[in-house]
């Protein structure tokens, strides 16, 4: 199904000009290169994974030929390689492009719900299984 | 005149479902009694079955409308072409809203049909709400098709070509996912049906959780091989490797396989013991929900943007008020009756049924991140704040849940059914821990490995080993062909975890640009590029490498990613080569040209990733899958058994002329 949804996006991209694989500018250097540090390396993958490629649908920059998708990853690797940390650039990124393209949401005035919703659902579990296991079937009633 | 034909056939389905409607509810008012409806109420089940065939013959008019494209109808012409390779001119049909909508009307009233064609054990009042309620869902979305989304609507003048399909869609893919996810997701419908019809009757038994059981698991086998075989789609046709992103479509698949997961087990818990009643009504009610939220998110636009929706609405608002509608009724019926369901059969937290309601209550758990994190987004954009929920948040999220379920899973189909001592199975639990603790320091000790991925490699071993311990101790000949079901279920869980994995922590990728002759490394693989050259195909061009892998000293493999150019749409896709072994796969990708080497030869930018034990992912689904059928296989043998030896019994009763009217006593299992 979910490429039902990235045709949408790819018919989008179409709209404002040709195909990735047809773009006349060469990709920044470490769009499509790796950093030589396998470790470095890894934290680079693993931060591309969770940053959203603001052209595509759907997609991290990680799963990306969208030119804006391989800017981003030379962007996210050339500033880890030279010294930065992860949440740096994740930090330097949403500065400059917005909440939006971090899929890891932080806690905010707009997003508290998200976690304080998962923490009320605990509690909520808990009650759940303690009225209805707790009472080791003395009182168990059958319609929980 | 096909288009006339299908058309028609559509507001007659239409008609028989209002008929359907009110057959079925006059059947309730009856009481028995003999009266002026009587030959009104006899008719909802014909009026289901004509209505089953005619949707299919829509459904089939319009395949039929793809496969010679004809261009005169506005669907075909937008969304197929005269040039397409014949396979996907058919597949087409589903490829856009109105066909889907028009296949998942279809496969409601396929459904519909059954249950009133097959179905003779339920008490007759039952039956009859159960049609009444059916008719009504179904009559939502024939009204859906017909007013807002007209498969077959003509086109003025014809149109000399078609617009074509999304390359990407040109795949068998195609063919498999959406219409097994759509089974999946419309056999829902019957599940909920039986359990208004159950609920307005007040019959929620044992017998009643015998009726359903086959039609949820039947579904659930559906989702869980339309959601394995949409994962595997989406990881070689993307060109990228990923299995699974919690994109909002996807996780609309997961949400109704999450709650008919936990309603299978607790059908079964309702048949076998007749016990949590009211859970199992609920659990129905939400799985269809999760089945029409599903279609919503997907079909109105509103995942793409809220905008886009806000612009177009009328799609989306009337799915939506759908939803609405039926959610609402349900819950509103549910909360007149559920005084009246009396309570079941008592047990403690340390029996199977207890561990059944646990992971239940995980199940729905984890159902409520997804639904949060699908829509959270959504409900930020409307004020114009804009969020993105990801993997990052999901994997955390999910796993406080599911952790504790997968070691009550491990655990739980070891227990005895309404009461048993921990301590009889110290045992096995002893050594599940232990090689779950064992599996943990293994792989911390040869490398470092996120939390979770190690996790799972535990869990997956500790699971994969509990999941064969209900046999231990039996004679395999005599064990149940459900339970066998079970098992498979329980370890394909184990295999795809593994898998799940695996693919995380011990991924090798390597992104190089590469001139021909060139070699590179990825894990034990050497690649070799041979050559990159032109090649065309019915609809496309591409330039397709001739890659060489090697493993070790091992024999050489001929790997031909392509990147194909479509013409009709104008479109680029990524054509992924893919090498299987017993351990994993690799995946190469090549890309776009990168200049010149120093040599001044062209490079080409190859992405290889070698993905240990990856398919184990589809694998334990597909085993998830089967132990369903098996399951479904075992149900019905017991049935036909049990019928068969009723009938005896009875033609001797008959013989004796003595009246019995006692049932077969139900064994648990």
């Amino acid at each position: 199904m979910r490429l039902f949804i990235a045709l949408l996006a790819l018919i989008a991209v179409q709209l404002t000009g040709p195909v990735a694989a047809q773009s006349g500018m060469p990709p920044a250097p470490y769009a499509y290169t790796q950093l030589e540090d396998p470790a470095l390396e890894a934290e680079a993958t693993a931060l591309m994974h969770t940053l959203r490629c603001l052209k595509c649908q759907s997609q991290s920059i990680a799963d990306s030929d969208a030119p804006m998708a391989g800017d981003m990853r030379h962007q996210v690797r050339s500033r880890l390689l030279a010294g930065e940390s992860a949440d740096e650039v994740r930090d330097w990124l949403t500065q400059r492009y917005g909440d939006y393209v971090s899929y890891e949401p932080t806690v905010s005035s707009t997003t508290w719900p998200l976690f304080a919703i998962p923490l009320l659902l605990l509690a909520l579990v808990g009650l759940v299984l303690l009225r209805r296991l707790g009472k080791r079937g003395s009182h168990a009633d059958g319609a929980a | 005149m096909i288009a006339e034909l299908g058309h028609a056939a559509l507001w007659l389905a239409t008609a028989l479902a209002v008929l359907q409607m009110v057959a079925g509810a006059l059947g309730l008012r009856e009481m028995g009694l003999k009266n002026a409806n009587a030959g009104v109420v006899a008719l909802a089940r014909p009026a289901a079955v004509v209505q089953a065939f005619l949707a299919t013959l829509a459904f089939f008019l319009l395949l039929y409308a793809f496969a010679i494209t004809d261009l005169s109808i506005k669907l075909v012409a937008t969304n197929s072409h005269s040039m397409k390779p014949f396979i996907y001119k058919l597949t087409g049909t589903w490829g856009n809203h109105e066909g889907s909508m028009l296949l998942w009307v279809a496969v409601l009233a396929l459904s519909g049909g059954l249950l009133a064609g097959l179905e003779r054990r339920l008490p007759e009042k039952t039956m009859s709400a159960t049609l009444s309620v059916q008719g009504f869902v179904a009559l939502g979305f024939y009204s859906f098709l017909l007013i807002s989304s007209n498969p077959f609507e003509r086109l003025p003048l014809p149109a000399p070509e078609g617009s074509g399909l999304n390359p990407l869609l040109q795949d068998i893919g195609l063919a498999i996912h959406p219409p097994t996810l759509y089974i999946g997701y419309v056999g829902l419908s019957v599940a909920f049906s039986l359990c208004m019809g159950a609920l307005i009757t007040k019959q929620v038994t044992p017998d009643f959780a015998k009726v359903m059981r086959p039609w949820v698991l039947g579904a659930w086998v559906f989702l869980t091989f339309g959601i394995t075989a949409g994962s595997y789609w989406a990881y070689y046709e993307l060109g990228w490797g990923g299995w699974w992103f919690w994109d909002p479509v996807e996780n609309a698949s997961l949400m109704p396989w999450l709650a008919a997961t936990a309603l299978l087990h607790s059908v079964s818990v309702l048949a076998a013991r007749d016990a949590l009643r009211t859970w199992t009504i609920m659990l129905g009610v939400l799985a269809f929900s999760m089945s029409m939220l599903g279609t919503f998110l997907v079909r109105s636009g509103v995942i793409t943007s809220v905008h886009a929706f806000a612009v177009d609405p009328e799609r989306g608002s009337f799915i939506l008020a759908l939803l609405g509608l039926y959610i609402g009724g349900a819950l509103v019926i549910f909360a007149m009756r559920a005084g009246y369901i009396a309570e079941g059969k008592r047990f403690t937290a340390t029996s199977r049924e207890g561990a059944l309601v646990f992971n239940n209550v995980m199940l729905s758990a984890i159902l409520a991140i997804v639904l949060l994190g699908t829509l959270y987004p959504v409900f930020t954009e409307v004020f114009d704040v804009r969020v993105s929920v990801g993997p990052p948040y999901f994997n955390p999220a999910g796993a406080i849940f599911a952790i504790p379920m997968f070691v009550v899973m491990a655990i739980g189909p070891l227990l005895r059914w309404k009461d048993d001592k921990p301590a009889r199975i110290q045992f096995e639990m002893m050594m599940l821990a232990a090689i779950a603790i064992s599996v943990i320091a293994l792989v911390a000790f040869f490398g470092s490995y996120g939390f979770l991925p190690i996790l799972g490699l535990a869990f997956a071993a500790a699971l994969g080993v509990a999941a064969l311990l209900p046999l231990r101790g039996r004679k395999l000949s005599r064990v149940p062909t459900a339970t066998y079901g079970m098992v498979m279920a329980h370890f394909g869980v184990a295999v795809s975890l593994f898998g799940m994995a695996s693919e995380s922590a011990f991924t090798a990728e390597k992104l190089a640009a590469v001139s021909a002759g060139g070699q590179e490394q990825v894990a034990d693989w050497t690649i070799e590029l041979e050559s990159v050259d032109p090649i065309a195909g019915p609809n496309w061009t591409a330039v397709e490498a001739r890659v060489i892998a090697t493993r070790g000293d091992g024999e050489s493999v001929l790997l031909t990613p392509q990147a194909r150019n479509f013409w009709a749409p104008s479109q680029a896709t990524s054509e992924s080569a893919l090498l299987t072994t017993w351990d994993g796969q690799l995946y190469a990708v090549i890309g776009d040209s990168a200049g010149v080497d120093a040599n001044g030869n062209p490079r080409w930018q190859l992405r290889i990733w070698w993905k240990p034990f990856v398919t184990f992912i589809w694998y334990g689904g597909l085993l998830i899958a089967f132990g369903g059928v098996l399951s479904i296989i075992g149900r019905l043998q017991v049935d036909l058994r049990r019928r068969s030896a009723i009938k005896r019994g009875k033609e001797r009763r008959e013989d004796a002329e003595a009246i019995g009217s006692s049932a077969a006593p139900e064994p648990a299992e």
